[in-house]
């Protein structure tokens, strides 16, 4: 069984078979013929760049893998500033030890990943680190995008009255990751939601100016994101509860296991704070997305308490909705 | 799907009108305890402190199995892993709890030392691929016992030699006599545990029917369920009468379960127990019956009797008696947040603190959050 060896990481001839034999040829075009250390790249229009390194655990997982999130994830970190995804690097830390079968099939999944988000590939570099240093396979993934016309998305521009869209079902990915981490039998229906983003921020885009702020909702879920969107604000953000789409497996999965699925982690939700004077027909829009089917107003942004989240319960009762706190960690009883 | 959370809305306004009807007509204020810890949580994560008129109170009681654990039996967790190489085995939350020194299991996540479990079925497994020996770290009240009292049995038809049982295992009528007993009771009825009473049933109950008893109502954990056995509760205090309501009867039976005290009762018997804030109270733990010693951590790892401990300002204690509320607490979200808990009403995700600090704070709005 081939697997990485520490000589794939020293610069010789391994090293150099690593990347012109096993990755390179994933990701070849025709513009991007040479092996070069550097690579020139026409952007027309204001280029967003950003950066995001994926460490997931296990690194394959039901609905998706490493290599997918770490297209996707980067992305998904341009589509929310309001930037159309166009190219990436890819650092790759390998553990000594890890299947170079693995390895390719992350490298099947990147390459099906970039092509479904239509981004290229246009750099990368490769380290290997000892057995034990690593958790099998990281990896790195800067993306440049352009910003789409018309485009000012900024926390500041929410103003009282605005209403808050949620794009998908909640909290499926991070308990997928989590069952598959920790053998949880009880999940093993659940798959990741991890998917692009794009489409969903450009038919929101499509409104200009309505739209006041996007964010994807990743780590710290929901919960997470919605009190970092406040944080410093003159305004709050009341949200509905039972208008939050949440699939009743993943609901089941996390009252069994004391999990809340507003602070658990997505990879294909999309949280909007729009012009409530237009929510109506944006959700609509939204909805006509593939993996948006369930977009849903959740809740509106209100003047009092300002820099807080209150969350109206099904029952009707009120409650702070704060950042996750600690680990995600089994219930005790 | 729209038509059951509307309903689920409505019937909810209904009982609040109940509610504000029935408070009306008690003409004074009441306190409630929920004597467990899940319901400390979802009351409040619910919103249902928010929906109550003001002169209906709840208060904590000491229904949070990590809570009522002595800070001194994380010292011998420690002991066993540091003085005898032993695999500390435990539910999660018992990981960030400090000991008397302040330090706490979490040291040792991620190393062999600790595992966290989230079945006690895994522990099978466990000792048989380790050559060290594994100790469970066994509290929790009659909800949880059942299932792990089985795997002992299993363990010990199947002969496995280095698995170990720490009980600081708790049953909840002993400890709800304590809190009768107590000169400076804070509540006027119970909201009894659901979980805990689909295995004892009503029988242990009786005892708050007598005089000097109280109210009691065994409630189950939605929303709904709540708000029936606060309504239930307070038309209880308005005819004055201490009797026990069973409003979980889809799940409690008024025998309990049998078979799961059967089980239980093979591997375990009453023995006096330390709890955190209340101090020794007699009979309301379990331990191995000597048949079953073998399993015993104290004997094999010779580990001191428990002592009581709390942190300097730390108002655990006191937050467990419902003697009072976590803002009493000089520490409460300053010194002492979930991030960096001081005690175990902080560490625990059923723990009234963190309860209070995640959900507590939310303003008490004057119609009363939401019902329109």
């Amino acid at each position: 069984m081939s697997v990485i060896k520490l000589e794939h990481g020293s610069g010789g001839s391994l090293s150099r078979h690593l990347v012109e034999n096993i990755i390179y040829p994933w990701f070849k075009t025709n513009r991007y013929t040479a092996l070069t250390d550097g690579t020139e790249i026409p952007i027309d229009g204001t280029p967003v760049f950003t950066t995001d390194t994926y460490v997931v655990d296990p690194p394959f997982f039901p609905g998706g893998d490493i290599g997918m999130l770490a297209v996707f994830g980067t992305c998904n970190d341009l589509a929310v500033c309001g930037a159309k995804p166009l190219y990436l690097s890819l650092g790759f830390i390998l553990e000594e030890g890890l299947l170079i079968s693995d390895l390719e099939r992350v490298l099947a999944s990147i390459k099906a990943a970039v092509e479904k988000a239509g981004v290229a590939v246009v750099t990368g570099d490769t380290k290997v680190v000892p057995k034990g240093k690593g958790g099998g396979i990281y990896i790195n993934s800067s993306g440049i995008g352009v910003r789409l016309p018309d485009t000012a998305l900024s926390p500041k521009r929410i103003v009282e009255g605005d209403k808050l869209v949620v794009s998908s079902p909640l909290g499926e990915h991070g308990i997928a990751v989590l069952a598959a981490r920790e053998k949880l039998t009880v999940a093993k229906t659940l798959s990741s939601d991890c998917r692009s983003l794009f489409p969903a921020c450009r038919s929101l885009l499509r409104f200009g100016g309505a739209v006041r702020f996007l964010r994807d909702a990743t780590r710290g879920g929901l919960a997470a994101i919605l009190n970092e969107a406040v944080t410093g604000l003159d305004l709050g953000l009341r949200v509905e509860e039972e208008q939050i789409p949440v699939k009743e497996k993943v609901r089941t999965v996390s009252d069994i296991l004391g999990l809340n699925p507003l602070e658990v982690a997505n990879e294909g939700v999309l949280v909007a704070v729009i012009d409530g004077s237009r929510a109506e027909e944006m959700t609509a829009r939204l909805r006509t997305v593939e993996g948006c089917e369930d977009a849903s107003v959740v809740g509106d942004v209100i003047a009092e308490p300002a820099g807080k989240v209150v969350l109206t319960t099904a029952v009707g009762g009120s409650r702070i909705l704060d950042f996750p706190r600690g680990l995600l960690l089994p219930r005790i009883c | 799907m729209n038509d059951t959370r509307s309903s689920v809305r409505e019937k909810a306004a209904a009982l609040s009108v109940l509610i504000d009807q029935y408070a009306k007509e008690l003409s004074r204020p009441a306190t409630l305890m929920e004597v467990c810890g899940t319901h400390t949580v979802n009351l409040r994560k619910s919103g249902i402190h928010t929906m109550l008129p003001s002169s209906i109170s709840l208060i904590s009681g000491p229904g949070c199995p990590v809570c009522v654990t002595p800070s001194s039996y994380i010292d011998n967790a420690l002991t066993m892993i540091e003085e005898y190489g032993a695999v500390v085995a435990t539910f999660g939350d018992m990981i960030k709890v400090p000991g008397t020194g302040g330090r706490s299991l979490s040291q040792y996540m991620g190393t062999e030392q600790v595992k966290i479990l989230y079945s006690p079925a895994e522990l099978i497994a466990l000792a048989e691929t380790n050559e060290r020996p594994v100790v469970f770290l066994g509290i929790g009240f009659e909800t949880t016992i059942p299932a792990i009292a089985s795997v002992f049995l299993k363990a010990s038809q199947r002969g496995i030699e280095n698995l170990f049982l720490y009980p600081a295992f708790k049953t909840v009528a002993p400890a709800l006599k304590a809190l009768l007993a107590d000169t400076e009771r804070g509540f006027d009825g119970l909201l009894l545990p659901g979980h805990v009473s689909v295995i004892i049933g009503l029988e242990p109950y009786r005892f708050l029917e007598a005089d000097g008893g109280a109210a009691g109502v065994i409630m189950g954990f939605e929303p709904l369920d709540m708000l029936e056995g606060i309504t239930v509760m307070i038309k209880l205090l308005l005819s004055g009468e201490n009797k026990i309501r069973n409003c979980y009867t889809r799940a409690v039976r008024e025998e309990g379960n049998r078979k799961a005290r059967e089980i239980m009762d093979t591997l375990l018997e009453p023995a006096d127990a330390l709890w955190r804030g209340l101090g020794i109270i007699p009979g309301s733990g379990l331990t191995l019956k000597p048949e079953y010693s073998r399993f015993d951590a104290v004997e094999r790892f010779s580990l001191p009797p428990l002592s009581s401990y709390e942190p300097p300002g730390c108002l655990c204690a006191r937050v467990i008696q419902g003697k009072a509320v976590p803002p009493d607490c000089s520490l409460f979200g300053s010194f002492c947040t979930p991030d960096q808990p001081v005690g175990p009403c902080m560490v625990s995700s059923e723990g009234t603190c963190a309860a209070y600090f995640r959900y507590g704070a939310a303003p008490r709005t004057d119609d009363k959050g939401g019902k329109q």
